[in-house]
C-alpha cells in the first residue's frame, strides 16, 4: 500500500475562539500555546468547544481524557452503561473502586481531576431515536466510542441531519479504522458502508476480544481529528479512511468517495428522518429468531436437565458453540466446544450425534440462535438452545464463577 | 502474474490467521482475484460477495488506495503486484 499524499485540504475552525484564557488557563495550556499553528486563538476555540463523546468504553476513555486534557471546554459523555471488572483492560478513564459505578460518573470524576476547567455535561442514557437529535444539537462535534452498528449509524444519520461533523473510529482485535464523516465537506458513514452487516456475521470485541492499548491507537487518532477539526488546523480525515494493522504496525490511508447515491447524504436522500436502527440493523437475522421460537430453554431447565443425565434419566450433548478462549475462562459442566463458525460452514454437523437430542449455548444466546438456525435446518427438529447463555448460567446457578 | 491480497482480522479464520496471501488469478481482474483467493481461504469468497455474485455492501476492496466501486467494480485490472485490501465494516468500540 503506498502513502499519498493527504488529499484533502484544510477546512474552516468548526468553533469560534472565547474572549480570553484566565491566566490559570495559560499557565495550563502552554504546550499548546507556544505551538505556532495553535496559539492563543486556537486554544480560545478549544475553550469555546462542545464535545460530545458517545460511549465512554474503549475508545471514549483515551478520547475523552486527552479532549478534557487539551482544554476542550464542554464535553458530553453519553452513556448508560455502568462499570464492569472486564473493561478494566482497556477502559483506562474507570478504575478498580468504580466497578459497578455509573460509566458516566466515574469518567466525569476522573475528567474533573485531570481539568477542572472542563465543563462536564452526564447523559445518563441509551442513545436513541427519540433523543439523538435533540442530544447531538447541543454540541460542536460528536467523537463515536460507541460498540455497535445500530448506534454508528443512529449518531451518522443524526450528524449528518443537524451538519454536524463525527470523528469515527472502530477497533477489533489487532485493527482498528478512523475517519471523519461530514457531509457537508465529504462522505458520510453511509457512503463508505451502505448497509450493516447481517447480524452474527461481523463478531464484536465481546466475542472477539480486542487489545487493550489499541483504544488508545485509535482513540488518540480521533482526538487528534477532534481537535485539528475544531482549530481549523491541518488536513482532517475528511474522505479518508486510516486502518490501522498493530501486528505490522502500519497504517494505510483509503480513499472515501461521496456517494451521490447516499441515502441520507447524497442527491435524492431517501432517509430524511430517524428510523428504527435496531431493525436496521437486526439484532438477530430472521433464521435465527425463527430457529429459537419454542426451541429455548433456560438455565434453570438445562441446570435440571444436566442432573437428569446424570442419573440417566435423560440423554443429550452440550455443546458450546463459543470460542476456545472464552471456553478457558467459564464453561458449563458436561459441555464440549464446537464454535459457532463451524456449524455455518457446515464441518459441524457430521460431529453431531443422531441418536441424542442436541443443545446449544453460547456467551448470551444470540450466537447459538444462529447456530440453531443449521442444526434445525440439517434435521434436528428437537435441538434446542440455552437463553442467555452461559452469563445468564454464571449469574443464576453458578454465581461463583467469572464471565468471559 | 502475482497479487497480494491483505486478509483483514475478522476473516484470518478463512486464511489460516495469515495476514496476507498471495495468488495467481486466472484471470487478472478483482473478480477473478477473489476466486483465487477463496481456493486458497475456502469460504472467504461468500465473505465478500454475496449470493447474487456482488460485493456486499458492508465490504470494501481496494486496489491499493482505491475502492474498486469507483474504478470497474470486480472487472476493475488487477496487474501485476497490484496489492488488493479486503476492508469490511467493524463495529467494536
Amino acid at each position: 500500500m503506498t502513502t499519498l499524499a493527504p488529499t484533502a485540504t484544510a477546512l474552516p475552525p468548526v468553533v469560534e475562539p472565547a474572549d480570553s484564557l484566565s491566566v490559570d488557563e495559560v499557565r495550563r495550556y502552554s504546550r499548546h500555546l507556544i505551538i505556532p499553528d495553535v496559539g492563543m486563538s486556537g486554544q480560545k476555540r478549544l475553550k469555546n468547544a462542545r464535545v460530545l463523546c458517545i460511549g465512554a468504553g474503549g475508545l471514549g476513555s483515551p478520547a475523552l481524557m486527552y479532549l478534557a486534557a487539551a482544554g476542550v471546554g464542554t464535553l458530553g459523555i453519553l452513556e448508560f452503561d455502568t462499570v464492569d471488572e472486564s473493561n478494566l483492560q482497556r477502559q483506562i478513564i474507570h478504575g478498580q473502586s468504580d466497578v459497578g459505578r455509573s460509566k458516566a460518573e466515574s469518567a466525569r470524576d476522573s475528567i474533573r481531576e485531570i481539568n477542572p476547567y472542563v465543563n462536564v455535561v452526564v447523559h445518563d442514557e441509551r442513545l436513541a431515536s427519540s433523543n439523538a437529535l435533540r442530544v447531538l444539537a447541543g454540541y460542536d462535534l460528536i467523537v463515536d466510542g460507541t460498540d455497535n452498528f445500530a448506534t454508528r449509524y443512529l449518531v451518522n444519520d443524526a450528524g449528518v441531519l443537524l451538519g454536524k461533523p463525527y470523528v469515527w473510529g472502530s477497533i477489533y482485535r489487532f485493527e482498528g479504522q478512523a475517519s471523519v464523516f461530514w457531509a457537508e465537506h465529504g462522505p458520510c458513514y453511509r457512503c463508505l458502508y451502505p448497509d450493516p452487516p447481517p447480524p452474527g456475521m461481523v463478531p464484536s470485541c465481546a466475542e472477539g476480544g480486542v487489545l487493550g492499548v489499541l483504544c488508545a491507537s485509535i482513540g488518540s487518532i480521533q482526538v487528534t481529528e477532534a481537535i485539528k477539526l475544531l482549530t481549523g488546523i491541518g488536513q482532517p480525515l475528511v474522505g479518508t479512511l486510516v486502518v490501522y494493522d498493530a501486528l505490522a504496525l502500519e497504517y494505510r490511508r483509503l480513499k472515501v468517495r461521496k456517494d451521490p447515491n447516499c441515502a441520507v447524504c447524497g442527491d435524492r436522500p431517501t432517509v430524511t428522518e430517524l428510523i428504527d436502527y435496531e431493525l436496521f440493523c437486526g439484532a438477530i437475522s430472521t433464521e435465527a429468531a425463527d430457529a429459537a421460537r419454542d426451541s429455548t430453554i433456560s438455565v434453570v431447565q438445562l441446570d435440571q436437565w444436566l442432573t437428569e443425565r446424570e442419573r440417566g434419566e435423560r440423554d443429550f450433548v452440550l455443546i458450546d458453540v463459543r470460542e476456545p478462549g472464552e471456553y478457558e475462562i467459564v464453561a458449563i459442566p458436561g459441555s464440549v466446544l464446537i464454535p459457532k463458525g463451524r456449524f455455518l460452514d457446515g464441518t459441524a454437523l457430521g460431529e453431531l450425534p443422531t441418536d441424542r437430542q442436541v443443545v446449544l449455548y453460547c456467551k448470551g444466546g444470540v450466537r447459538s440462535a444462529e447456530a440453531l438456525a443449521v442444526v434445525k435446518g440439517a434435521g434436528y427438529a428437537d435441538a434446542v438452545h440455552v437463553g442467555g447463555g452461559v452469563v445468564a448460567w454464571v449469574t443464576q446457578i453458578e454465581p461463583d464463577k467469572p464471565t468471559d | 502474474m502475482s497479487v497480494t491480497v491483505r486478509i483483514p482480522t475478522i476473516l484470518r479464520t478463512y486464511a489460516d490467521g495469515a495476514s496476507e496471501l498471495t495468488v495467481d488469478p486466472a484471470t487478472q481482474t478483482v473478480a477473478g482475484v477473489i476466486d483465487a483467493l477463496d481456493a486458497k481461504a475456502p469460504g472467504i469468497g461468500a465473505r465478500i460477495l454475496d449470493d447474487g455474485g456482488s460485493l456486499r455492501r458492508f465490504v470494501h476492496v481496494y486496489i491499493d488506495d482505491e475502492d474498486v466501486r469507483f474504478l470497474s467494480g470486480l472487472d476493475t485490472a488487477t496487474p501485476e503486484r497490484t496489492v488488493v485490501s479486503v476492508v469490511p465494516a467493524v463495529a467494536g468500540g
